[in-house]
């Protein structure tokens, strides 16, 4: 069984927020005489990762679920409650515990923007007490799993966003870390830069066990690397556990688009009790219950002269929409 | 702290922040025009002052130049590490990239104090030393070894000070965001270290030295120079370099607490 690296246990956070009245008397009031709030971001969550997981956490902006990463790296005083990764007190900021973590944000670079990805790469190395043989052997496997080559030499400034973003993945793992915090690895990048990195992710987790915390509004992400969701609701826990039975749970029910040989079947097909969603011609498009799948497909095939047949998802989008806009999951 | 680890990355630093300064020659070439240009202008400001009393404050323009020289220096120490490092704390508290610096597994004051560099100031470092010698030449004064161990000493405690203050501005940025303003004051403050104190009334002499210690800065290490200053003297701007500095230390930690991120 594997073993659990993190384990968060009621954990709060709070904020003051200063508010605002619209206006130039309400800004020359609020530099006077600022109105601050406590405003609690985080309300009591606790959960476990284990060891080698990828786990998405999925909600709307201001849920709380880059405040959560921030707390679980340490960048953040939690108010209450304890976390404890890879059995450490991440807020304490121990050597041995910034060797084992790292954060990636989308939105954010740490890159030096006029010099080459492979400057910040050395000098990444020597903070991390990397030798120059090893660091160089670390920057060509990992160059090699994101296929980068030349960029590597060119100024960040001359970079695209998907050779920028591949290099801030290589110089935030030049550590090879434990665990890896990814907050929108993949904003802004184009289809095919989002599924290379994906790519990349799931292969540097195949090889390395690494457990992989990651927050995206793509979601493509969450579906092609995560088993697990953590589902954040202002602050709170809505759901916590496997995406596809909450994918199952949300959409019971798939669109089968039949193509009959004839337009007769396919007549005879829309009167024959299906819930049908559309009919052109000969194709006919019928809604089926999840637990009835097989048995209903069987009676089709056995009944009409059918020439192809397509089973479509319900769109994930849309499911999912719904998990942000929730209070609580019962699954 | 592993000693050998923090010279290879301070290494590294300097390798980087040079590489990067040099991308743009023009900006380096303009910026040593503008430090030869600046120490020219002070010296001609400084001989206005003296031009119809011989003397300012007990000082006469040769020793007040001694001033000027450390003041160049300072200001060059300024302007190669304080400035590009110090105030880049405000855009990483702003922007949220503090957040990288707190993840890596170094100390942060150093990584935010010296990660960058401006080869540029290094001129003016130059430039004042030039200045020290050439007033060492007219003002007749005796290189001995304690004479070079105190200068030393104290121009290292007006170094400290120096970045105290700053460094102590910046980390309020955790809480106030914003504090732009208050470094520019320090550093219009600090334009006033290139006179003597005693050419200030005894108000503002007590302001400069016990609010704002710009006395400490320059006038102190002057009168070493000049064999004029007093061992206790000594001994408080050490006292004084040594609390600032252990005070800038206790504080970053302290608001460290507070930092709570940029939103993403």
């Amino acid at each position: 069984m594997r073993q659990s690296i993190i384990d968060v246990r009621n954990l709060s956070k709070s904020f003051d927020i200063s508010s605002k009245e619209p206006g130039l008397k309400g800004t020359i009031k609020h530099f006077f005489r600022r109105q601050t709030k406590s405003l609690k971001v985080i309300k009591d969550i606790s959960f476990e990762i284990k060891e080698g997981e990828i786990v998405g956490f999925l909600g709307a902006n201001g849920a709380g679920k880059t405040t959560i990463l921030k707390m679980l790296c340490g960048l953040i005083y939690p108010t209450e409650g304890s976390i404890l990764v890879s059995g450490y007190l991440p807020f304490r900021r121990k050597e041995n515990f910034l060797k084992n973590i790292t954060l990636i944000m989308g939105q954010k670079q740490q890159l030096i923007w006029d010099l080459p990805p492979i400057e910040s790469f050395y000098l990444n190395a020597s903070i991390y007490d990397i030798d120059k043989f090893e660091a160089k052997k670390r920057i060509k496997r990992l160059s090699e799993m994101l296929e980068i080559d030349e960029e590597l030499f060119m100024p960040v400034r001359k970079l695209s966003l998907g050779q920028r973003m591949k290099s801030e993945l290589l110089a935030a793992l030049i550590h090879e870390p434990n665990i890896l915090f990814l907050d929108e690895p993949t904003l802004g990048l184009d289809i095919n830069a989002q599924r290379n990195l994906r790519k990349f992710l799931q292969k540097y987790n195949k090889e390395t066990n690494a457990t992989i915390c990651l927050t995206s509004h793509y979601m493509k992400d969450i579906t092609s690397l995560c088993k697990r969701v953590i589902c954040v609701h202002e602050g709170a826990i809505s759901y916590d556990g496997k995406l596809d039975l909450l994918l199952k749970k949300l959409s019971p029910v798939k669109e089968i688009l039949i193509v009959c040989r004839s337009e007769e079947d396919a007549i005879k097909l829309e009167n024959s009790g299906f819930t049908v969603k559309n009919k052109t011609k000969n194709e006919v498009t019928i809604k089926i219950e999840n637990y009835s799948i097989t048995s209903s497909l069987k009676t089709i095939l056995n009944n009409f002269d059918i020439e192809d047949l397509f089973i479509n998802e319900p769109p994930i989008d849309e499911v999912i929409g719904e998990v942000l806009i929730k209070k609580d999951y019962d699954i | 702290m592993n000693i050998r680890k923090y010279l290879k990355v301070y290494k590294k630093f300097l390798h980087t922040s040079l590489a990067s300064e040099l991308e743009y020659k023009t900006n380096i070439l303009v910026d040593l025009i503008t430090a030869i240009l600046s120490l020219i202008g002070s010296i001609f400001l400084l001989s206005i002052f003296f031009q119809n009393n011989g003397y300012i404050g007990g000082w006469k323009f040769e020793q007040a130049l001694i001033i000027q020289g450390i003041y160049t220096i300072l200001n060059g120490i300024t302007n190669t590490w304080f400035n590009p490092n110090l105030t880049e704390i405000v855009k990483h508290i702003r922007e949220g990239t503090l957040d990288f610096v707190l993840l890596k597994p170094i100390d942060s004051q150093f990584f935010i104090s010296l990660k960058k560099i401006n080869p540029s100031g290094f001129l003016e470092i130059m430039l004042g030393f030039l200045l020290l010698l050439f007033c060492v030449r007219i003002n007749q004064i005796n290189l001995s070894l304690s004479f070079l161990t105190l200068s030393l000493i104290t121009i290292s405690c007006s170094i400290c000070i120096l970045y105290s203050l700053w460094f102590f501005i910046s980390t309020t940025t955790i809480w106030f965001v914003k504090t732009w303003n208050a470094i520019e004051v320090l550093r219009s403050f600090l334009y006033i270290g290139r006179f003597p104190l005693n050419s200030f009334s005894f108000s503002l002499r007590v302001f400069f030295s016990i609010f704002i210690p710009i006395a400490f800065i320059t006038t102190i290490p002057s009168e070493v120079f000049l064999g004029l200053s007093q061992w206790w003297k000594i001994l408080l701007e050490v006292i004084v370099a040594s609390v600032f500095l252990i005070t800038s230390r206790k504080f970053w930690l302290f608001a460290l607490k507070f930092y709570s991120s940029a939103s993403s």
